[in-house]
């Protein structure tokens, strides 16, 4: 499967295929069986809002083809961007059709050939996309049966399927092919149906571990991602930057930029921009720009950040409550109360955002590193005032999202310019425009106050979140009186953050599980009982209970109180329909403050696992990439400037930081499956910043937890 | 001022006549058309540009096209030699030492290079090498055990 599937890809994205009209989709596909769903059908399984279903185009969407040679193309809004959807869906398409793995394709995120799809996040492709897409596959299966049923002269029930070959029980010399049926024909069926609940038990590929199709052209540099993309008379663009978010241009001089050879100055507006054939020309025109700035900053800075937000006037929303926090408060004990900080991070994918445009009659076509094809697609009609199907966005392979690649702004801004110049323009964003232009996951403050009875059962939490999301926040464990309180961002009010903030992984789950499982840790110490068990006392959630139980099986995990000095933690969360519960050993030096993470486990309840060997591969990037944030990450800045815009200067995690690691996924393949992309790095703040604390006494409330920050802590011993 | 620049570029023999100035990473790129060699961050930091010149591992943004006259440059797209991938390039396949892909080419030419130098590097010593290749998809783990399992393959003379 490995080449076919991507050369396939490959030959529907060159050049000759460009700006294609629907009405060529059957020519330039050909024959065969064609599934349909209506759009509006599949945005019911992704939360659609309404304003995005005003450009949705008003004919059915391909979900899947099976070729005249017996391949199956399975079309999908999806991208790969490192999950490795390119692999697991594959996987349910095979099983679902009966055909061997090999022949199926996949085609991704081309907004002309593929469904409607809101964007490639939150962990939802698997669990889903992949149940409508089997959907598909049966529908298809059965059309295949129908015919095969006439042309062999028995019934449907008479047939058996098996690797793309359909037999009849009875007479087994009497089979034909997939391919066989489909040839010379053209048949396309229309489905309004919902999937039923699947036998997720029966499957051959499901189930069984498969490395990513994708890696032999990734390997030898085949791989094309937008940046590779070259077309004829193709310029490089650079854009003027403001040099903070709070500036507004005052002047502009680019007559300097205009002598740099084969240079021309845009401009649009407030888009000013350099365009070159040559890329080292463009960088140095774009240099040359001259320009004058009034600034109007909010005035905060990373340091000041958490007090600007406690002090906001925001509004006030309970998301849940249950039982009274007052009478909880009186049954208790001992009663806590914390305050956690949680900076801006970036999110750093090694290829920064990329788009290529190209206008061809009024046409426009837009290549783009994006989680969301059909986003960009919107977001160019919206802003350019093409009609929707004037424009087509493809996405090629994607070096990383992380979620910062669900806005597309770089498409937008490369579409303007292909329209202002006729030329086709590539944009690559540098590396600082990426830590400047990036949607932050967003600063925030959690402040909690929790109590325990004499027996260590706690008696009431209440849970307050400024100004990050609510993804993560649900308390999790079985407290008789608890209360969830949002204060977010008053509409019309000032702004809170001084610049973009969006997603990432795991959307502020990583914030709120950071808190919930050091304020748990806090409780446990004070009622002197062992971490695992003060959390296996007070829980009720079966499988979170497993995954404790999984997990220090697999740490080899013995009772002890903390602080004990061995450097071992424990914290557990939910996220994307998955459990997960996490151990670690740090290694702490008390006179530099550095932390050493010596080993992680992690213990993974998923649903069906579609295929293990990518989702431990999810596992162990989401353990290693949350050491980042629970370490070093920060987004420094002083009013809207981000101060840190190199990898010098925003340390993310390498090579000299791996721990051991080791990954538990449990076996529940009669559960539908669940999201595997996010929860595995959910609880690396709180193991961590727990397992400092079991190693040295120091309690961290602040991410990331720096060498200063740790001596600090220290201090207070 | 274009300059006619005389390298071996993946075995061959190569020219260019080409403003000497130009950054190494953009002229692979746009010139040749090695489009593995990938932009990462443009300042050294991140390594998904890394290719080797003279068996050394550099990073192609901090070069210019004329600093590799008379010299030996090989990118990835010419590790694998008549189809066969180079154990590097294996080993990376088989331990799926990648997710998103983008900083794996600049993580085989770097490890390419640590091997060629030290053929059996211990884990520490596979760790400093590769300490500034960047990846953020984080696979560090399998790419580490690539680079194991390619020096043992390797050490044969291959």
């Amino acid at each position: 499967m490995k080449k076919e599937t991507t050369n396939n890809l490959a030959e529907l994205r060159t050049d000759k295929n460009h700006g294609m009209e629907r009405r060529d989709f059957f020519k330039i596909l050909g024959g065969g069986i064609f599934i349909f769903f209506r759009p509006w059908n599949a945005l019911d399984l992704t939360g659609q809002q309404a304003r995005q279903s005003k450009s949705l185009p008003k004919d059915y969407n391909a979900f899947l083809r099976i070729a005249e040679d017996g391949t199956v193309t399975c079309f999908t809004g999806k991208i790969e961007m490192g999950q490795g959807i390119i692999t697991s869906l594959p996987q349910m398409m095979a099983d679902e059709l009966n055909v061997p793995l090999e022949k199926v394709k996949m085609v991704m995120g081309d907004t002309d050939l593929c469904p409607y799809d809101q964007g490639t996040w939150g962990s939802l492709s698997t669990r889903v996309f992949g149940p409508y897409m089997r959907v598909a596959a049966a529908e298809a299966r059965g059309v295949l049966l129908g015919i095969a049923s006439a042309q062999l002269g028995v019934p449907v029930a008479q047939l058996d399927v098996k690797d793309g070959m359909i037999t009849d029980t009875k007479n087994p010399k009497s089979s034909v092919s997939y391919a066989q049926l489909t040839k010379g024909k053209r048949i396309e069926k229309f489905l309004d149906v919902k999937p039923p609940v699947e036998d997720y038990t029966k499957f051959n590929y499901v189930g069984k571990s498969y490395n990513h199709s994708d890696a032999i052209i990734k390997v030898t540099g085949e791989a094309k991602y937008t940046g590779d993309i070259k077309l004829p008379g193709m310029v490089f663009a650079r854009i003027l930057r403001r040099p903070s978010h709070g500036a507004k241009l005052k002047s502009v001089d680019y007559s300097a930029a205009e002598k740099i050879a084969g240079t021309k100055v845009v401009r649009d507006g407030d888009l000013i921009a350099v365009i070159n054939e040559n890329h080292d020309r463009a960088d140095e025109a774009i240099a040359k720009i001259k320009a004058e700035y009034s600034f109007d900053e909010i005035p905060v800075n990373d340091k000041t950040i958490f007090e600007w937000m406690l002090k906001a006037d925001s509004s006030v929303n309970v998301v849940r409550s249950n039982g009274d926090i007052e009478s909880g408060r009186q049954v208790s004990d001992k009663v806590f109360d914390s305050e956690f900080h949680d900076p801006y991070l970036a999110h750093t994918a090694i290829e920064t955002h990329t788009a290529l445009a190209r206008l061809e009659g009024d046409k426009m076509t837009v290549w783009a590193s994006t989680q969301s094809p059909f986003g960009l697609r919107d977001g160019i009609v919206r802003e350019l005032g093409f009609p929707v199907e004037k424009v087509r966005v493809i996405v090629p392979f994607v070096g990383g999202g992380f979620g910062g690649k669900g806005e597309a702004q770089q498409g937008i801004e490369a579409a303007k310019l292909a329209k202002l110049t006729g030329k086709p323009v590539m944009l690559v964003w540098t590396r600082n425009e990426e830590f400047f232009l990036d949607t932050f996951h967003p600063a925030g403050v959690v402040k909690i106050k929790s109590g325990i009875d004499k027996s260590g059962l706690i008696k009431f939490w209440d849970y307050n979140l400024y100004y990050s999301g609510t993804r993560g926040s649900d308390t999790l464990y079985d407290v008789p009186n608890s209360k969830t309180t949002h204060y977010s961002q008053k509409s019309g009010g000032a702004p809170i953050h001084p610049f973009g903030t969006g997603a990432w992984r795991a959307p502020n789950n990583n914030t709120n599980t950071f808190a919930r499982e050091v304020q748990i840790d806090i409780m446990a110490t004070a009622a002197g009982i062992d971490p695992l068990e003060f959390r296996l006392k007070n829980l009720k959630d079966e499988k979170l209970i497993a995954c404790l139980k999984a997990v220090a099986d697999k740490f080899g995990y013995k009772p002890g109180k903390s602080p004990g000095g061995r450097g071992i933690g424990i914290a557990l969360g939910t996220d994307a329909g998955s459990w997960v519960a996490h151990m670690a050993e740090v290694k702490v030096d008390k006179n530099t403050g550095k932390v050493q993470v010596i080993r992680i486990a992690c213990a993974q309840d998923m649903g069906l696992c579609v295929n293990p060997e990518g989702a431990i591969i999810q596992m162990e990037g989401c353990i290693m990439m949350g050491l980042g944030y629970t370490l070093t990450e920060e987004v420094l800045f002083e009013g809207g400037n981000i101060q840190n815009r190199g990898f010098d200067s925003y340390t993310i995690p390498r090579f000299s930081w791996l721990p051991k690691i080791d990954t538990v996924i449990l076996e529940r393949k009669d559960k539908p499956p669940q999201g595997g992309g996010e929860p595995a790095i959910i609880a690396i703040g709180a193991v961590i910043a727990n397992a400092i604390f079991d190693a040295t006494g120091a309690r961290l409330f602040r991410l990331p937890m720096t060498p200063a920050r740790v001596l600090e802590a220290l201090k207070k011993v | 001022m274009e300059e006619t620049i005389k390298f071996q570029l993946n075995g061959k023999k190569t020219e260019a006549t080409i403003d000497p100035t130009q950054t190494l990473l953009w002229v692979l790129r746009n010139h040749f058309g090695l489009t593995g060699t990938k932009f990462g961050c443009g300042m050294g930091f991140c390594g998904a540009c890394t290719v080797l010149i003279d068996n050394e591992p550099v990073r192609s943004c901090q070069l210019s096209v004329g600093d590799v006259a008379g010299k030996n440059v090989v990118t990835i797209e010419g590790l694998a030699t008549n189809g066969k991938l180079h154990p590097v390039q294996k080993a990376f396949v088989g331990h799926d030492a990648l997710q998103c892909g983008f900083c794996t080419p600049g993580m085989i030419m770097n490890a390419t290079g640590l091997l060629l130098k030290n053929p059996l590097p211990t884990t520490q010593e596979i760790n400093d090498g590769m300490e500034n290749n960047l990846c953020r998809c984080a696979a560090h783990l399998r790419i580490v055990e690539a680079v194991q399992t390619a020096s043992k393959e390797m050490k044969g003379g291959k």
